[in-house]
């Protein structure tokens, strides 16, 4: 009965109202989306190449900030408001949209074909049965150094653990530069750059993921502690205050040519390169002895799916043949040197940075983010509690062990391993 | 007045004090805008530093003028802010008076009522609030922000208000009555202009979480033509987040309007408090 | 609720005259336009405190939500650190930013003072700025990295004193308040600023021929005058900490970090109900913070305007 009043009261009132009625010849599709960063070349690049084929489709990208991405897309869903398309976060948040009828299911569409099992796994439900939305693309971890500091202190680059703290050292020794650009005010820098990007060389990429999974280890086990201490020396390595030094900071630091090294995403690309007078290389994360197997976390990041109640479904998934043809791809990942295709055709990049980034993928074993998969489903949620631990082990407010052992408690009062 | 009170060493240490505060008040906002006039490696090099030829940059204004339609955006905070704070100031005086003038019974209760808005931020409601104006087409409208921005100043309004018409004197409005004014002649000849420098003050408060609101435009009119102000410069902040001519730029002429709106209601807070109607 | 307190507000007295329906009149569109758009969709909100998902349907619940909120350690444990952490915020604006108000307001009201427009505004500008300026630049000038305020300090001789305060356990709670202070000081200074005006002339001339003047004059006859207006900043403040969310969250986002420390009511019931980033929003859990929160101010309130209210002497003028 409150809500008939309510409506009652809101349609009264809607003879205020300015509601357009819709031009009937043009279908016209909304895409939510966080990637604000984006919206100039989905403006000027994605759009138009999708326009110009499918007359009578106009599409709007329609950014959120990606803080409140999540929150504003869940109310609008829930209401019914949302957008046509809706862009994926990987794994769970996603998973969690399909579960709730909010996600139509792209088993059947056309150009899914053109992904592999482990592309479509960010966003496919745990049996493997259905796909919910068209991987668009993946990020990979590493560090990012200025190569002209390099070469004036005469450091090589580091290829194993010990190398990469004697060159930290002699950067921090000549003193022209801060030797690592990170902080850990906005918390998730410490874990996505320092935890997720260095771990998986300790953890063994995917066994270990899976074993964690399982059951079989634990976030106390040595593989995942041993992280922890590594991150807790970059400490000393750091600038002053970095205590208070935001994400932003960070990127000018080291843009602004004040850092030597910055432990990154392959999503800086881009900007770096715009930004940066200096030239600049990459290199994976260090081994911890010559010759070992390296890892590094190639993270499914992004994808597009359709929401369930669209009203223009038929024009939406032609839109989403789209995105998954080689066409799109190749617009997208040159456009956005950093984003890697996640399409089974090989795109011709033409970055450099990007093209080192995607090399590693030949000779080190990709994982995903550990806390991404099936991990973070409870409460206390495992990889916002990772930001707040990896921060507290590198401001040294916590030991590694502390910070494991917590956790591993906050893991175990939810999640049951499935065996 | 006496001319005790107005020795010049006293007046002096008052403008003293007076100055000290307004330096702290304004400095972040000077920070701001002398920055935004500067190059790149300027802003960080000596970020105290008022711009000089050599580092005078209006980089920044030309991206955020470049991008968007800012003009369309601040037109509509504009109708939005001003058409809420109307219709808070007109039902919430209205409201205010009822509980502070009349008895009547659940008076007290009523009052209670009308408070509960002030406890709990609106923006739990969002869901339904969503539902509501989806069901009655008015999503992507700004009659959406304007139902509900009213609603979330009421309460204050309502709570203020009625503070202030309680020190409105019983024996002038019974003077009307006895002239023979009807209720509503009493409320809007006579008590409203007495109570206008809380109808300003009201304003203003009022204004500074509509002008301000990110969550609501967001959530009710994400649309391009519905954009405020304040949602246009978020989305702006994101895209340039590490530009920071640009998003100095940006906050530097957020500042600007918003802080003509104040002038324009403290004028009237001026006027009604020196038109000498309360005394 | 509202239709049936309508009826009795019309009823209200009927043999001893007709309807009033001015009453009615000025309550309602007030009434119809918060009702419909706030009380309803909140109470929507509330009500899902005492539901949560069994078995993935929606169930009633009762009060096991709340048990869980204090009785689980977790839980319990993130609700009492926000808590303690509210309350701090809300003394820190009680002891610093109402008394300079009262005092900037006490200065502004001196007869024949010059530039007062000028000092009003300018002490009024940071409360009309938005979070994301005021975050942003707070964020730049208490950096380390960008030295503004390490530079000062050094002026003043004092910059082995400074910190990363926003990076630190310890500090970064007061700075995070002291920031909100900054901010909304013109608040109460505005509040105080009109009712010393409303004072009349003849009460503070009377007061002036008795000898009473400065110190003593405002003390004694000013302030026992404005004491109503004190009460309302003093309840207003109490509910906007209570509900505070914005500055905490774009200041440090929505973990309200370092290490929780700065985590206030507000964030935690946004992290909760909306969910952030993996996390994913607990409308049930939401709205179980959501109506402990409004207990917590309806029962301040309640005492403002049941006891402290009523107490209070009002003089009219």
């Amino acid at each position: 009965m409150t809500r008939t009043i309510l409506k009652g009261m809101l349609l009264a009132s809607s003879i205020l109202g300015t509601a357009g009625i819709a031009h009937a010849q043009d279908v016209t599709l909304t895409i939510e989306s966080w990637r604000n960063d984006d919206l100039s070349i989905w403006q000027e690049k994605i759009i138009p190449a999708f326009e110009a084929k499918n007359p009578g489709i106009k599409v709007v990208f329609s950014p959120t900030a990606p803080t409140e991405y999540n929150a504003a897309l869940n109310a609008k869903l829930d209401a019914g408001s949302a957008g046509d398309l809706i862009t994926c976060r990987p794994f769970d948040a996603s998973l969690e949209l399909f579960n709730k009828g909010h996600l139509a299911s792209l088993n059947d569409l056309s150009g899914m074909e053109n992904f592999s099992d482990v592309a479509k796994s960010a966003w496919t439900t745990d049996d493997g049965a259905t796909t919910f939305c068209v991987p668009m693309a993946s990020v990979i971890h590493g560090f990012i150094y200025n190569k002209d500091a390099f070469d004036q202190l005469g450091i090589a680059v580091p290829a194993t653990e010990a190398e990469f703290f004697a060159a930290l050292d002699k950067i921090k020794a000549d003193g022209n530069f801060i030797p690592m650009a990170m902080g850990t005010k906005d918390l998730w820098e410490a874990a996505t750059m320092g935890y997720q990007n260095i771990g998986p060389t300790y953890w063994k990429g995917e066994e270990g993921r899976a074993a964690l999974i399982k059951g079989e280890q634990k976030l106390t086990d040595e593989p995942w502690v041993e992280p922890y201490r590594v991150l807790a020396k970059w400490k000393d390595y750091l600038g002053d205050g970095f205590e208070a030094q935001t994400y932003p900071d960070s990127q000018n630091l080291f843009t602004l040519g004040r850092a030597a090294i910055y432990p990154a995403g392959s999503w800086e690309i881009g900007l770096f390169n715009s930004q940066a007078q200096f030239k600049m290389g990459a290199f994976p994360p260090p081994v911890k002895n010559a010759g070992d197997t390296c890892y590094i976390s190639d993270h499914n990041d992004i994808g597009v799916g359709l929401n369930a109640k669209s009203a223009n479904a038929d024009a939406a998934k032609k839109f989403l043949t789209f995105v998954a043809s080689p066409d799109f791809a190749d617009i997208y990942a040159n456009s956005l040197p950093g984003f890697f295709s996640l399409n089974s055709t090989a795109v011709k990049m033409a970055d450099p940075l990007a093209q080192e980034f995607v090399s590693w993928r030949e000779k080190c074993k990709p994982t995903i983010r550990s806390t991404y998969q099936i991990l973070s489903r409870g409460t206390p949620n495992l990889e916002n509690e990772t930001w707040t631990a990896s921060a507290n082990v590198i401001n040294g407010t916590q030991t590694p062990e502390e910070a494991a052992k917590k956790l591993q408690e906050g893991l175990d009062s939810w999640y049951k391993p499935a065996n | 007045m006496s001319k005790a009170r107005t020795s010049p060493i006293r007046s002096s240490l008052v403008h003293l004090a007076l100055i000290a505060y307004t330096l702290v008040a304004l400095f972040p906002v000077f920070l701001t805008i002398i920055n935004s006039f500067k190059s790149r490696n300027a802003i960080f090099r000596n970020p105290l530093q008022v711009p000089t030829p050599a580092t005078f940059d209006l980089v920044g204004y030309q991206t955020v003028l470049g991008q968007g339609d800012f003009a369309l955006y601040f037109q509509n905070s504009l109708i939005v802010t001003v058409v809420s704070i109307a219709a808070v100031l007109l039902f919430g005086a209205m409201a205010a008076f009822a509980l502070s003038e009349y008895r009547f019974r659940g008076n007290t209760m009523m009052g209670l009522y009308l408070a509960i808005g002030i406890m709990i931020p609106i923006r739990l409601g969002t869901v339904a609030i969503l539902q509501g104006m989806v069901a009655a087409g008015l999503v992507n409208t700004l009659t959406a922000l304007i139902l509900v921005y009213t609603a979330q100043g009421l309460p204050l309004a309502i709570f203020i208000l009625s503070e202030f018409m309680r020190t409105v004197s019983d024996d002038l409005k019974n003077a009307g009555r006895i002239d023979g004014l009807s209720e509503y002649a009493i409320f809007f000849r006579l008590v409203l202009p007495l109570v206008r420098p809380a109808m300003a003050t009201v304003a203003v408060f009022t204004m500074i979480p509509i002008w301000n609101d990110l969550w609501f435009p967001l959530i009710l009119a994400p649309g391009e033509a519905t954009k405020t102000v304040t949602l246009g410069s978020q989305i702006f902040i994101g895209q340039f987040v590490t530009n920071w001519n640009a998003v100095l730029a940006a906050l530097s002429l957020a500042i600007l309007p918003v802080l003509v709106l104040y002038v324009i209601f403290s004028r009237q807070l001026i006027r009604g408090i020196t038109s000498g109607a309360v005394k | 609720m509202s239709q049936a307190e309508l009826q009795s507000i019309a009823r209200a007295e009927p043999i001893r005259r007709q309807i009033r329906w001015h009453i009615l009149v000025f309550l309602l569109p007030a009434l119809v336009i918060y009702s419909a758009v706030m009380v309803l969709p909140l109470i929507e909100t509330l009500r899902l405190s005492l539901f949560n998902v069994v078995d993935g349907q929606p169930a009633f619940v009762g009060l096991a939500n709340f048990k869980v909120l204090f009785g689980d350690a977790r839980w319990a444990s993130d609700f009492w650190n926000a808590l303690k952490n509210n309350f701090i915020f809300f003394v820190i604006h009680m002891l610093v930013q109402n008394p300079i108000g009262v005092a900037l307001a006490a200065l502004l009201s001196i007869p024949k003072l010059r530039f007062v427009g000028f000092y009003r505004t300018a002490i009024f500008l940071p409360t009309l700025l938005s979070f994301v300026i005021v975050g942003f630049i707070w964020k730049l000038i208490l950096s380390p990295i960008w030295g503004v305020a390490p530079w000062m300090m050094d002026l003043v001789g004092m910059k082995s004193l400074f910190a990363p305060w926003l990076g630190r356990p310890g500090s970064a709670l007061i700075a995070v308040s002291l920031i909100s202070v900054w901010q909304y000081v013109g608040i109460p200074m505005m509040l105080i600023y009109a009712a010393l005006l409303s004072i009349p002339d003849e009460v503070i001339e009377a007061a002036e021929c008795d000898g009473v003047t400065g110190w003593s004059q405002f003390f004694k006859i000013k302030l026992p005058l404005i004491l109503p207006a004190i009460g309302i900043i003093s309840i207003l403040t109490f509910v906007g900490n209570f509900n505070a969310f914005d500055l905490v969250y774009t200041v440090q986002g929505a973990l309200a970090g370092p290490d929780g420390s700065t985590d206030i009511l507000g964030t935690l019931l946004y992290r909760t109900f909306f969910g952030f980033q993996l996390q994913l929003g607990d409308r049930s859990m939401g709205a179980t913070i959501a109506t402990v929160m409004f207990l917590i101010i309806l029962a301040g309130v309640s005492l403002y305007l049941f006891v402290i209210q009523r107490r209070m002497r009002r003089y009219q003028f």
